[in-house]
């Protein structure tokens, strides 16, 4: 919205400059977001909030400098010739509720033409098209007062009447510019005799425009009900200047002066005759009720105490009529354009921003009770610190993806949205690897092949009418374990690069059992995918892109990627430290060469291994993995070393030599050839 | 001629003297032959070998064969050689490394100059890291951390911080929402929350007075995206309410946490401004930190603030009595405010990233700038 600083000289004396009214009207809550042009041609760009529709308009901002600077205001005048006859147009208002005032004039015999130059250049300044004379007037009326009013071709409306009614289901109208609007008894609207003529508070019907023919016009200004405005703007997709200040309440006694207004300016470029006095009919009468004010408030919630003279100078100069009150305190009478002044918690905070927020002193209040933090602050914090220390970046992706990504890589029912940014980013994530293979992709097409990322964040899932949040944890990998170079080769990532990062993120957790298996998701490479099952749940699920979903992606090599299932995870509690005394007695290792069948799988090996219950062994690992050459076809060599150690004693010979048959016995149990 | 240990018949004091003695001296001839490791070796294990080392041979020919009277007297020798062979070894070791240690070392040497092997180390988003350093000023002032859904009802994200249905303030807020709700009533339906501000009220639910808590979370607009919109942003809300909280305590927290955030020199600046849920309220300017409130720089009118001297940062205001309405809180009884910010406007002001987006798009080559 644009005001002309000049044109607030109408109706005030300006203390100080341009620029520096600006700068204070802007601390008093009147945002002046940018100025351009020079001299009288100087223009403000507004920011004004959506509470203060009486500031929309230049007498309302001049009214604010007024008040900030305390100066008289000049009030609108019209000066109207004297009216001849009487006008024998009717008004009926069928919904007192929707429409509590209408006010309109008839005008004889009046020329359309060009609008005066002053009038023109000031509309102009506002980036305002002049049309006529009659149509400008009340342009110019809005920006002068705020108050929006309309002119019909009093000739193009039947039986000389306006009825304030609902559309009938059916009833169409065409609006000013000039589209056929559907109508239904949602919609207010000024009626002639026969057909509606204008959506009420939002634009008027083409057939009853002013046009250079015209010579009766009859001015209609009214006071709409704000709901009922802003619904008929919203389902006509019709944003209009007139419906923007219905919609936030205009005032309710500046009908007649609007019309007035509008009626000498017609006069003055047009010619013409006002017939009848003005006709005014008040449905129903819009009062405002008076708010008490008491200063003890003031300070309770300002926390500065206020003077008697301040405060009073203050309201009285934005037009608030102050009386004597209970206990020493205010009765309020509320103008009839602040129709955003309700409660005593209103009054102060005009009162604040024309004392000044910045003349406050800035206090601290005093600390009470403690902190808190949330219940899994600790495990994200430690999950995030090791995924960083493992050298992944941390991501944020979209919340949305595709209705097919959200299908592809989740079975739950997924949530879609009602008016989404793109068919991409139509429904809420259901898991969190679309986003993350995104990231990845993004990467890859600019030429970055080693990547490492994670992202922490809620997934969405229907359930019934209800919405369901997770939080999940998502890691992506590709390219490179080491990176080549000078020292040593390059080596590229592995299954078993994400696996081991993913077992120092479940190492920080408490469980009774952890076991992995190739039990995954399809989208998962089915040979190159595991999940962890902690104490018989799924926590987390990763592996290599199934290569059909890594194409389909155009993702231009093998990528790894591991969901981690933090609303299950976080049901374990973080490992607690204890201590453990360091082993005084020295450990022993032996080393178990064997070869088995592929079915035989190394988790299958240790399980039975450590079946055996032997207290003393400490760890039980693969060193070496041989395939191919003097390994038959379906099979694998595998060297496996068994450490043990006992916090009591030294081991003898015999004893180590006893588990040693023990653990043989059982890896022959599994199908095991000792190799010599 | 290699040592080997004398068997012993004569346990007297001289006899022993003269026997230690006699293989002290050899000790220390052999250590000062040692010349290589592979020396050193056959040293360590002639003298301390377990099998037939020297100070096994001692024990066996010396303490196992001396008379029960003697026994006491041999077998404190026996340890004093123990320590002294024990340490010989060790010391004759130290001799050849340092002897060895020029030649050897400059055989060893490295060109120090080439670039280290190096771990990658992952990089903190700047938003959340930005998100925590918030949250961390606000800890210390002793609030809490809330969280709250992401999918809100028209309840919490409206209705309840006094936006009422129809009001032409939700316009502003460009919401999301979720598909197939028009059967529910109003407030029941669901949306994506466009600020954090619904924790405040589900805070309020939960607790009595006082209430001191920021809300971090992510929030959501229809809003397409380009280099300064997006879709998705982060916001901290913040909530403070008690007996006697007033908009002096308003300015001072949100000054101490600008100075916090940005540097001591920074200050700040209160104006009007309109949001359902508070009255008063003000949105809230710090002086540029980037020509540090000068307006302009080298030179020209400086880009950063458009040359005003100050940007703005956030909104705030004293919490609207009628939003206690919905939460069961006395108006005339409690008092407080509340805050929000957007974290990305705060990162890009801070790191001077001039693209939203590349917050989210997950492009290497810019988080690992952060690291």
């Amino acid at each position: 919205m644009k005001i002309s600083p000049h044109w607030l000289r109408d109706f005030v004396d300006l203390p100080v400059d341009y620029r520096r009214l600006a700068d204070e009207l802007t601390l008093a809550g009147i945002a002046v977001e940018g100025i351009s042009g020079e001299r009288e041609n100087t223009v403000f760009e507004m920011e004004i909030t959506t509470n203060r529709p009486d500031a929309m308009n230049h007498y309302g901002v001049a009214r604010e400098v007024s008040a900030l600077y305390d100066l008289p205001l000049r009030p609108i005048e019209a000066k109207l010739p004297a009216a001849k006859g009487k006008s024998d147009v009717t008004i009926e208002i069928q919904d007192p509720e929707l429409c509590p005032r209408f006010t309109a004039q008839e005008i004889r015999n009046a020329t359309i033409k060009a609008s005066p130059t002053k009038i023109a250049n000031r509309l102009a300044l506002l980036d305002q098209r002049p049309i006529s004379n009659a149509v400008d007037a009340t342009n110019y009326v809005l920006w002068e007062s705020g108050k929006p009013t309309h002119v019909f071709d009093l000739d193009l409306l039947e039986g000389r009447k306006l009825v304030i009614r609902r559309a009938a289901d059916g009833e169409t109208l065409k609006t000013l510019d000039g589209v056929d609007r559907q109508l239904t008894t949602e919609d207010l609207v000024v009626a002639d005799a026969k057909k509606p003529v204008g959506l009420a508070g939002v634009m008027g019907g083409y057939d009853a425009m002013i046009t250079e023919q015209t010579r009766n016009i009859l001015i209609e200004s009214a006071w709409w009900d704000p709901v009922t405005v802003r619904r008929m703007s919203k389902r006509h997709g019709l944003h209009t200047d007139a419906s923007h200040r219905f919609e936030r309440g205009a005032d309710f006694e500046s009908t007649v002066l609007s019309t007035n207004r509008v009626a000498q300016l017609i006069l003055e470029s047009g010619g013409g005759e006002l017939i009848g006095s003005v006709i005014d009919v008040i449905a129903r009468k819009l009062d405002l009720a008076p708010i008490e004010l008491d200063r003890r408030e003031v300070r309770r919630i300002l926390g500065e105490e206020l003077s008697d003279l301040e405060i009073s100078r203050i309201l009285t100069r934005l037009g608030f009529v102050l009386l004597s009150g209970p206990e020493g305190g205010y009765l309020v009478h509320i103008p009839s354009w602040r129709l955003d002044i309700e409660r005593e918690i209103d009054l102060i905070e005009e009162i604040a921003r024309l004392h000044g927020y910045d003349k406050f002193a800035n206090t601290l209040p005093a600390c009470t009770g403690g902190v808190i933090d949330q219940p899994d602050a600790a495990k994200d914090s430690r999950l995030r610190s090791s995924l960083l220390a493992l050298g992944y970046n941390e991501g944020i992706s979209l919340t949305f993806v595709s209705k097919d990504d959200a299908k592809r890589f989740s079975a739950a029912p997924e949530i879609d949205l009602a008016n989404p940014i793109s068919d991409e980013a139509s429904v809420m994530r259901t898991s969190m690897l679309p986003g993350m293979l995104n990231m990845l992709a993004y990467n890859l097409n600019r030429g970055t092949d080693n990547v490492r990322l994670f992202e922490a964040g809620n997934v969405f899932e229907a359930a019934g009418a209800k919405t369901v949040e997770l939080k999940r944890l998502c890691v992506g990998a590709t390219g490179k374990a080491a990176e080549g170079g000078a020292h040593q080769p390059a080596r590229p990532l592995s299954f078993f690069d994400l696996k081991g990062d993913v077992e120092d993120l479940l190492a920080a957790f408490t469980s009774w059992t952890l076991y992995y298996d190739a039990n995954t998701a399809d989208y998962y490479h089915p040979g190159r995918s595991a999940r962890a099952v902690m104490d018989g749940t799924t926590v987390a699920q990763f592996g290599q892109l199934h290569p059909d979903v890594a194409a389909a992606r155009k993702l231009r090599q093998d990528v790894f990627v591991g969901e981690i299932f933090l609303d299950r995870l976080y049901q374990h509690d973080l490992r607690q430290v204890r201590y453990e005394a360091l082993p005084r007695f020295p450990g022993v290792e032996r080393d178990f060469s064997f070869v088995f069948g592929d079915a035989v799988v190394f988790e299958k090996i240790r399980q039975s291994v450590v079946g055996l219950g032997i207290a003393e062994l400490q760890s039980f690992i693969p060193v070496e993995i041989f395939r191919g050459e003097k390994v038959g076809v379906g099979e694998y060599s595998i060297l496996v070393r068994a450490k043990f150690q006992s916090a009591e004693r030294t081991l003898r010979d015999d004893e180590v030599a006893k588990w040693c048959r023990q653990i043989g016995r059982a890896l022959e149990s599994l199908g095991g050839v000792q190799r010599v | 001629m290699p040592y080997s240990v004398p068997k012993l018949t004569d346990f007297s004091a001289a006899a022993l003297d003269r026997a230690v003695r006699e293989l002290l001296s050899v000790l220390d001839q052999e250590s000062a032959a040692v010349g290589s490791e592979n020396d050193w070796k056959a040293f360590r294990d002639r003298w301390i070998a377990r099998k037939n080392g020297v100070l096994t041979q001692l024990n066996d020919l010396w303490l196992k064969a001396a008379p029960k009277d003697a026994k006491r007297d041999v077998g404190q020798r026996v340890n004093e050689v123990k320590g002294k062979v024990e340490q010989t070894v060790d010391a004759t070791l130290n001799r050849i490394q340092g002897g060895a240690s020029s030649a050897r070392l400059a055989s060893e040497r490295v060109d120090v100059t080439l670039p280290g092997i190096r771990r990658a180390l992952g990089a903190e988003h700047p938003v959340i890291k930005t998100m925590n350093e918030i949250i961390g000023v606000f800890r210390n002032l002793g609030y809490s951390v809330e969280e709250g859904p992401e999918i809100e009802t028209d309840y919490y994200n409206f209705e309840a911080l006094n936006f009422p249905p129809n009001h032409p303030a939700r316009d502003t807020q460009d919401t999301l929402f979720i598909a197939g709700q028009e059967s529910k009533p109003l407030r029941d339906r669901l949306l994506l929350r466009t600020h954090t501000s619904p924790v405040q009220i589900r805070t309020m639910e939960k607790m009595k007075p006082p209430v001191r808590v920021v809300c971090p979370g992510k929030v959501h607009r229809n809003d397409a995206p380009d280099a300064t919109h997006s879709p998705i942003f982060h916001q901290v809300e913040g909530l403070a309410v008690d007996t006697n909280i007033t908009f002096c305590d308003l300015k001072g927290t949100l000054d101490h946490a600008m100075k916090a955030l940005f540097g001591s020199s920074v200050k700040t600046r209160f104006y009007p401004s309109f949001f359902p849920f508070t009255e008063p309220s003000a949105d809230v300017q710090i002086s540029c930190i980037f020509c540090d409130g000068k307006g302009t720089r080298d030179g020209g009118p400086c880009r950063n603030c458009k040359a005003s001297g100050w940007i703005e940062l956030l909104g705030c205001g004293m919490v609207d009595p009628n939003v206690y309405g919905f939460v069961d809180y006395d108006p005339a009884k409690v008092s407080g405010f509340a805050f929000g910010m957007g974290v990305e406007r705060i990162a890009i002001l801070k790191y001077g990233v001039d693209d939203i987006q590349l917050f989210f798009n997950g492009d290497v080559r810019f988080l690992e700038q952060f690291e």
